[in-house]
């Protein structure tokens, strides 16, 4: 049950709401360096911490590999810590993610989703982000900019416990450069939401430990006699970590609800899929151009319903079985390509239906690369050809279909 | 009052029986590090021959808290610690980078650059044993001209060393400082001395390293006190832009400023099997050359 509190409304882009969203969850140390399109967030964080509206202290370092490095050592005395990046940056971050999850640090990343080169371009897709996946780090994707603001405060609440990182990833320019209403919550009831930050281990010479030391393969028995993990165990945790987030997750968005009044009590997000026969599937803002794609179709007397992926690390696999158990056809839009095989989102979506009952038709389809338009019209369009495709024998194709010019 | 060996801090946080290997110049340099630090420091080390020492999960051979870092991060790293420990108003603490060559001079130059730059307030001390020990032996920013490795394995090295101290240098820091692990006390000095100041500090000791130079474990110090003797290495500190030779360089400026020649020092190791008459020459100019400069520069002599 929502309660009852005053909107504080206020129309913000998606990079002025997560600079917002990393102040209030008084993050006490920021390292980030610039890159199109995140620049705007880092900069506005860097002239809170200049106007002394958050005590914090932020390091303009010199690339993101070290940026992550700062997060992790800042993260180890003791720290709340915020990195942003997009792309490239976040390419380059890549060895640095690993030891963030593998060190089990709660760090929060501001992920803010562009395609990736060669060649050049700075607009959006979801490759960088998609590219991290087997990181160890939690994913949330963003449809608007409310949910970014949202997410990234969830996203400390839930790191915290489960000690896992977590990247909050939101289209670049779709939503970070793009202003829209976001009710922006109270200082006094984020510091309720979020206890200040304890942390597994600290490095203090009152206490000294030795962080992520050489670590064989098999347990080994330490000077007590006692049995430690050895490596493949700390993988495990990881691994069982990330599986159990899920609940922390939902429970995470089920609190934030009680004192926001908005619900994320859920993995992803679903509209009209109770009586749909078919499934449009997709992650970020184009969940929201999928709902319009289906009001257009609805039109049309065909049941599409929607749904859009919130959490993609941990992949909710039994709960997207439940939502598609009615489905027919399943139309996956994917703004990445996992080169000669499919879009990411697909292969998770086929993955999670394995073994089930459930044996709809899956149609992928790669769409809106390097800021490529995605109009509702093009999903409509697409839709139908996936359902026209039913006649063909072959029930899931290897490869997906493109949307563009060839 | 100055270090001797007798009125020097008893106390020992490094302790017996680490993993590096037999007549290992780094583990005395480290001790002696961490004596002058009192243990009240926060150590972050990357990929190196000090992670062999540091021990294996769950046993450490090291008494002080250390956070293990990738290769290329280290300055990034003592960052973070740097500003953690400042974001949470905790004193009295020093952040201490312990690297080596390879990672100072090649992967980690960049995150090291960058930290100072920002004047970040932490001790980063690149022990130099001259290659990628910890791998073998392959050739690196630091590896001396004419030396044979597992990356230049029939001609030696064609390249001179990088000089990473005068780099540091450059960008402004408050205090730069070479030592060698043959002096210990003079490293002992200078790490203090370091202690109390606020910024970057950058520390370059020598660390004669047998299995890969080739010599015999029992003649580290020996090869160590040569390379001071023949002004391949010259121990002196720049602290606000001050310019001091300090322990044995000093000494010896002090007696005429002589050096033994370079010849014997290369002869004597089996790295240095290919090197060339024309080589070892070029080399004592290149020596003569800088030593010149050193007493030029010098303010204390």
């Amino acid at each position: 049950m929502a309660i009852q509190r005053k909107a504080n409304v206020h129309i913000l882009d998606g990079n002025q709401a997560a600079a917002i969203a990393a102040m209030m969850s008084r993050v006490q140390v920021i390292a980030a360096y610039p890159i199109t399109p995140q620049t705007p967030l880092t900069e506005q964080l860097s002239r809170y911490v200049e106007q002394g509206e958050l005590q914090a202290e932020y390091v303009a370092v010199e690339s993101e590999h070290s940026a992550m490095a700062v997060c992790t050592s800042a993260s180890l005395v003791g720290a709340r810590t915020f990195t942003a990046t997009s792309s490239h940056g976040l390419a380059y971050m890549h060895e640095m993610l690993h030891w963030a999850a593998g060190a089990r640090l709660p760090i929060v990343l501001a992920c803010v989703n562009r395609a990736i080169g060669a060649p050049w371009n700075v607009l959006n897709d979801q490759q960088d982000s998609i590219s991290q996946r087997d990181t160890g780090w939690i994913q949330i994707y963003c449809r608007n900019n409310q949910e970014i603001m949202d997410t990234i405060i969830q996203a400390y609440r839930i790191a915290e416990q489960v000690f896992v990182p977590v990247m909050v990833c939101y289209d670049g320019y779709i939503l970070s450069h793009t202003e829209m209403p976001v009710d922006v919550p109270i200082q006094e009831e984020v510091d309720r939401y979020l206890p200040s930050y304890q942390p597994h281990t600290v490095l203090d010479p009152a206490n000294p430990k030795n962080y992520n030391l050489v670590t064989l393969a098999n347990p080994r028995v330490g000077v007590d006699g006692k049995l430690c993990h050895g490596y493949m165990e700390l993988r495990y945790l990881l691994q069982e970590a990330l599986q159990n987030s899920k609940e922390v997750i939902v429970k995470s968005g089920k609190e934030f609800n009680q004192l926001f009044g908005r619900d994320y009590a859920n993995v992803f997000w679903e509209d009209r899929n109770e009586d749909a026969e078919i499934t449009i599937v997709a992650m970020g803002s184009l969940a929201m151009e999928a709902i319009v794609a289906a009001d257009m179709l609805r039109e049309q007397g065909i049941k599409v319903g929607v749904l859009g992926l919130r959490v993609f690390r941990p992949f909710p696999k039994s709960e997207v079985v439940q939502a598609l158990r009615k489905s027919k056809l399943i139309v996956v839009f994917d703004k990445n390509i996992s080169y000669g095989s499919e879009g990411a989102t697909c292969s998770e979506i086929k993955s999670a239906l394995y073994g089930t009952y459930i044996n709809a038709a899956i149609r992928n389809f790669i769409v809106g690369l390097g800021g490529r338009d995605i109009k509702a019209r093009e999903l409509v369009e697409a839709t139908k050809k996936a359902i026209a495709s039913l006649k063909e024998t072959v029930v899931n194709p290897d490869y997906p279909e493109w949307i563009c010019e060839i | 009052m100055k270090a001797n060996a007798v009125n020097l801090i008893e106390q020992e946080w490094i302790l017996p029986g680490n993993r590096t290997c037999p007549g290992c110049a780094l583990s005395l340099a480290y001790r002696h590090t961490l004596k002058a630090l009192e243990g009240q420091c926060i150590v972050t080390v990357p990929a190196s021959c000090a992670t062999v020492l540091h021990g294996m999960y769950p046993i450490t051979a090291v008494n002080v808290p250390c956070v293990n870092t990738p290769f290329a991060s280290t300055g990034a790293s003592a960052t973070g610690l740097v500003a953690g420990l400042k974001a949470l108003g905790k004193k009295g603490i020093t952040v201490l980078a312990f690297a080596g060559d390879g990672g100072t001079h090649d992967i980690g130059i960049q995150s090291l650059s960058g930290a100072a730059e920002r004047q970040m307030d932490f001790i980063y001390i690149c022990y130099d044993n001259e290659g990628y020990m910890n791998t073998g032996n392959q050739r690196s920013g630091s590896t001396p001209l004419g030396a044979v490795s597992g990356t230049t394995p029939i001609l030696g090295k064609q390249q001179y060393q990088k000089d990473i101290t005068a780099i540091m240098e450059a960008h402004g820091i408050p205090y730069v400082a070479t030592c060698s692990a043959s002096y210990p006390l003079d490293l002992y000095e200078k790490v203090k001395k370091a202690r109390t100041i606020e910024g970057t500090r950058f520390l370059h000791v020598h660390t004669p390293c047998p299995p890969g130079w080739l010599f015999p474990f029992s003649d580290t110090i020996k090869f160590g006190e040569m390379a001071v003797e023949t002004g391949l290495v010259v121990l002196y500190e720049i602290e606000n832009g001050i310019f001091r030779l300090t322990s044995h360089s000093e000494s010896m400026a002090l007696r005429g400023g002589n050096l033994q020649p370079v010849r014997e020092y290369f002869i004597s190791q089996g790295r240095f099997k290919t090197i060339t008459e024309e080589q070892i020459d070029e080399l004592q100019d290149w020596v003569n050359a800088r030593w010149k400069h050193c007493l030029h520069r010098a303010t204390n002599l």
